[in-house]
């Protein structure tokens, strides 16, 4: 299921002959990927250079420049999600985000916002998870201050219509019929997470439930914006062809006029301890393949012990982050019994997350069959733990997808903000590598002791619907 | 309704910046694609792009944009000849070798060469598409040399061993299998059918359970052998490489290939149109899908219709149909039209997704606002708005790293476009009259289109 959210769904454009890029989305969604301290050598002077302060009305900056373009992307992070909402009032974040696109505020009409990022062939879009809503825009340089009064305008002046509200409710609902009405994985998913979770509001589907969207009205949106959407919850990134001391004086001159709101806990309900073993099950008509999805609550990076969720992304790649992973290995390579088979970590998040493997089976495998196999690789884990060979490759895996990800500006933007609006701090993504290059093998075996326990895990089971 | 707004805010806005050119940012959006080739647009200039042309001792020929700030690499490449080269009844065999390239080469069965790929960290992928093979590799620089060699080992080599040749098979046959009662996916494979009748492109890329089957190692060695030459390849490389350095990879990669491909004709194409095909299923959404005649990159009229197309739809949160349908409606989240360009067929297309119970009236407002372009054609402003957008997009859009510059230039390639392009783009785009737009609009979008409705049974037609 998407769990983040887009304001516009339409390619940018010309996808032209674009690949399917799974770096690229492994380091966009990724959990946290992390520009190495220990970083190549840099030819231009500052590129890559990691600059950080604060507005005086607690506005966090976040600057990295990279001058080989002339681009550069603005990102605001707001520490606001859909687990924030209160209570009755799923989609509500999500619909705030929507309402800042669709309204006009007190100094522009609707869309001037739109026609002056086309009228530059900028692209700006935003989207919004359980725990931050961001909004971001990539331009010519000398747009930038335009982009930033834009952007400081709309932290505080909406001013939305009736017809607004109604309209843009009726633009989410359609969002939510795509996304996952229509189709029977996602509502499967949507069923799973709302198991997992007992208390913790992620059990609530970002896009909201939809008979709670449909009542959605401006008193909820406007109580949210104006507590929320303020200069001291919020993240600023920008990266690109820019120096850091522009950014300030930029910032300051834009963001910096807007007045603090209340310093804000985020105080959420707390998952209490599982005890059990869950199963969901869907069956549907369009469906002609089973699949399976085991998950477990772990802790992310927000919430961990020292260590403990480097050792969680690491067992995750070993486990099932490619086709040297383990469940490939021994699900599709050797049993043959599997089409596809992974594991996935979420650690970018403010409370505890899900550890997830899937498998689909081969052929006349069984679901079962298939199953139990990819428990077997979890239990052979838990008793024999993970080689050092493995260890050091997934450590390089990891690592080097940082490296990599210096390639594009845009996705280092997205790793600080991620991090930064789930309690993390610029400290901790740069000193990720070696955290990363430190965790042992006995480190990941107890994670996965301690962690992966079948007896208290939700599993997901979409299937076809048979005749009898 | 009022906000409580914080207080005043206002301060005079700076004018626009000139869009200059760049590249950069990769939208999420990117991800939700559906793989379809668009046309390129055109590039926008570039001034901080300088592509050298580098040309090997063995005479391979690669354009080159040399970047020393990042120690990364990237490698684009195309064999022309893609799914359209399947022989009848073995539907389904590019796609399937395009699976196979990082399954054993030379002495290195598949599970040695992924332990030497994962070791040097190599990003390596193949892909099948109507027209050409394309293949990417990205790098660290530091281990080019390794990573170098097992891409010449991949393109030269690759050995199709019955082991992977069956996994991966059982892989895509899964995904077929999995989309037997997908309404979307049985509509598609109903439209292509339709659309292209019995031409290469009416079929699926992947092939059908009964074609996949009776494919042999053989088979793909054949056609490795027929596809993988010299004169079917164009090649683009981004970043921390210089020229002398890639002309000496270049021999290494491609210089003992064949000089000539051996490829089956294939016909160009006009897509039937003026027909409805339905798949009805009980669906909270409908999908609509409407397609128009569209343009050949090198018509003379194509930036006209993709100008006239950005007003259309093409352009997010501006153009007419975003307006109509979401702004001020509510009926989609998505809405939108593109110019589709293959190399035997071309089209406009124009999709949606919008609530069952509405169908119906978003079909009719969708031609509506179609009509209303083909009889009047866009406003002067409209016009210069959608130049404006077009010539900054393309290198926000299409230049954004190292990877996507490559792709961009080897797609410059294959059309045929030369390499002063991008800086020819941008007065391309500008000299097009508002004349010229109009007539596009009516030549294109005057024609009875090819309707695809996926959901339940429309109550009244648009």
């Amino acid at each position: 299921m998407p769990r983040t959210l887009l304001i516009d769904p339409t390619p940018q454009r010309e996808p032209s002959i674009e690949l399917r890029s799974h770096w690229l989305r492994r380091a966009f969604i990724a959990t946290a990927l992390v520009l190495s301290a220990t970083a190549p050598v840099l030819a231009a002077k500052n590129d890559g250079k990691v600059t950080d302060f604060l507005l005086d009305n607690g506005m966090e900056v976040v600057v990295i420049p990279d001058h080989r373009a002339p681009v550069v992307t603005h990102m605001v992070w707001y520490k606001i999600g859909s687990a924030d909402e209160p209570p009755g009032k799923s989609g509500l974040a999500h619909f705030v985000e929507h309402l800042m696109f669709k309204a006009p505020t007190i100094n522009h009409v609707a869309g001037e916002l739109d026609r002056a990022v086309s009228a530059i062939g900028g692209s700006h879009n935003a989207f919004t998870d359980y725990d931050y809503t961001a909004f971001y825009v990539t331009v010519a340089p000398s747009a930038l201050e335009q982009m930033m009064s834009f952007e400081a305008d709309r932290m505080f002046t909406l001013i939305p219509t009736d017809d607004d509200i109604k309209t843009e409710r009726d633009v989410i609902i359609e969002e939510r019929r795509s996304s996952i009405d229509n189709n029977p994985q996602a509502v499967l998913d949507e069923e799973v997470d709302a198991t997992l979770w007992q208390s913790q509001p992620y059990r609530i589907p970002v896009i909201g439930w939809m008979r709670e969207m449909e009542t959605l009205n401006w008193n909820d949106a406007v109580s949210f914006y104006d507590l929320y959407y303020r200069p001291n919850n919020a993240v600023l990134v920008v990266t690109g062809d820019v120096e850091p001391e522009t950014v300030k004086a930029l910032a300051e001159k834009t963001y910096g006029k807007v007045s603090a709101g209340p310093g804000l806990a985020r105080i959420r309900p707390v998952e209490p301890e599982q005890n059990t073993k869950r199963t969901v099950t869907l069956t549907d008509a369009r469906v002609s393949e089973s699949r399976f999805s085991t998950q477990w609550v772990v802790p992310s990076y927000h919430t961990a012990e020292p260590g403990e969720a480097e050792a969680l992304d690491l067992l995750a790649d070993i486990l099932g982050g490619g086709n040297r992973s383990r469940l490939y290995q021994q699900l599709l390579v050797k049993q043959g019994i599997a089409a596809e088979a992974s594991a996935n970590f979420q650690g970018t998040v403010l409370d505890a997350t899900n550890f997830t493997i899937y498998a689909s089976p081969r052929g006349d495998a069984k679901l079962a069959d298939l199953e139990a196999a990819a428990n077997a690789e979890v239990a052979r884990i838990v008793k024999d733990g993970v080689t050092d060979d493995e260890l050091d490759k997934a450590k390089d895996r990891r690592v080097r997808s940082v490296l990599l990800a210096r390639d594009n500006p845009a996705c280092l933007a997205h790793i600080y903000g991620s991090t930064l609006a789930t309690g993390g701090s610029v400290k901790d993504v740069e000193e990720w590598p070696d955290r990363i290059r430190k965790v042992t093998a006995d480190q990941v075996k107890a994670v996965a002791a301690r962690y992966l326990v079948p007896s208290h895990s939700t599993t997901g089971y979409l299937l076809p619907k048979t005749e009898n | 309704m009022t906000n409580q707004y914080r207080g005043a805010f206002g301060h005079a806005l700076p004018s626009p910046g000139e869009g200059r050119a760049a590249r950069r940012i990769t939208p999420l959006a990117f991800l939700l694609l559906a793989v379809l080739f668009l046309i390129l647009p055109a590039l926008t200039a570039h001034a901080a792009m300088n592509i050298q042309e580098v040309k090997s001792q063995k005479g391979i020929t690669a354009w080159l944009v040399e970047d020393h700030t990042v120690p990364i690499i990237s490698v684009r490449f195309v064999f022309k000849g893609g799914t359209t080269q399947d022989p009848v009844g073995k539907e389904g065999l590019i796609h399937l070798m395009t699976g196979l390239f990082n399954e054993g080469a030379g002495d290195l069965d598949s599970d040695a060469f992924q332990v030497k790929l994962d070791d040097a960290g190599v990003e390596m992928s193949f892909e099948a598409q109507r027209d050409g093979i394309y293949g990417s590799m990205r790098m660290l620089s530091l281990r080019k040399d390794a990573a170098f060699d097992l891409l010449r080992l991949a393109v030269n080599r690759p050995r199709f061993d019955q082991e992977p040749v069956d996994r991966i098979r059982a892989q895509i046959f899964s995904g077929i299998i999995a989309n037997e009662r997908d309404p979307e996916a049985i509509a598609q494979r109903k439209w292509l059918r339709a659309i292209y009748g019995t031409h290469p492109y009416s079929r699926p890329d992947e092939g059908t359970k009964v074609s996949l089957a009776g494919i042999t190692p053989a088979d793909l060695s054949a056609f490795h052998k027929a596809i993988f030459a010299r004169d079917g390849l164009h090649v683009a490389v981004v970043g921390d490489i210089d020229a002398k350095r890639l002309s000496e990879k270049l021999d290494q990669l491609f210089g003992e290939l064949p000089q000539k491909q051996t490829l089956s004709p294939v016909a160009d194409v006009a897509a039937k149109l003026g027909q409805q095909v339905e798949v009805n299923y009980d669906l909270p959404q409908t999908s609509l899908q409407l397609a128009f005649p569209g343009v050949g990159r090198s018509e003379p009229d194509f930036f006209a219709a993709l100008l006239m197309n950005d007003i259309l739809g093409g352009s997010p949160y501006t153009s007419r149909l975003w307006e109509e349908v979401r702004e001020k409606r509510g009926l989609a989240y998505g809405v939108g039209s593109y110019l589709a360009g293959y190399e035997h067929s071309h089209a406009l297309l124009v999709t949606t997704a919008t609530r069952s119970d509405r169908a119906a009236e978003t079909l009719s407002i969708v031609h509506r606002v179609v009509k209303d372009m083909a009889q009047q054609g866009p406003t002067e402003a409209e016009l210069e708005a959608s130049k404006k957008y077009l010539i900054g997009a393309y290198a926000i859009n299409d230049l954004d790293s190292s990877s996507s510059i490559a792709a961009t230039l080897v797609g410059l390639q294959v059309d045929n476009l030369g390499i002063d392009y991008i800086q020819r783009r941008s007065a391309l785009i500008d000299q097009v009259t508002l004349d010229q737009v109009k007539a596009a609009a009516k030549k294109l979008l005057s024609a009875e289109p090819g309707i695809m409705v996926v959901g339940p049974l429309m109550g009244g037609k648009g």
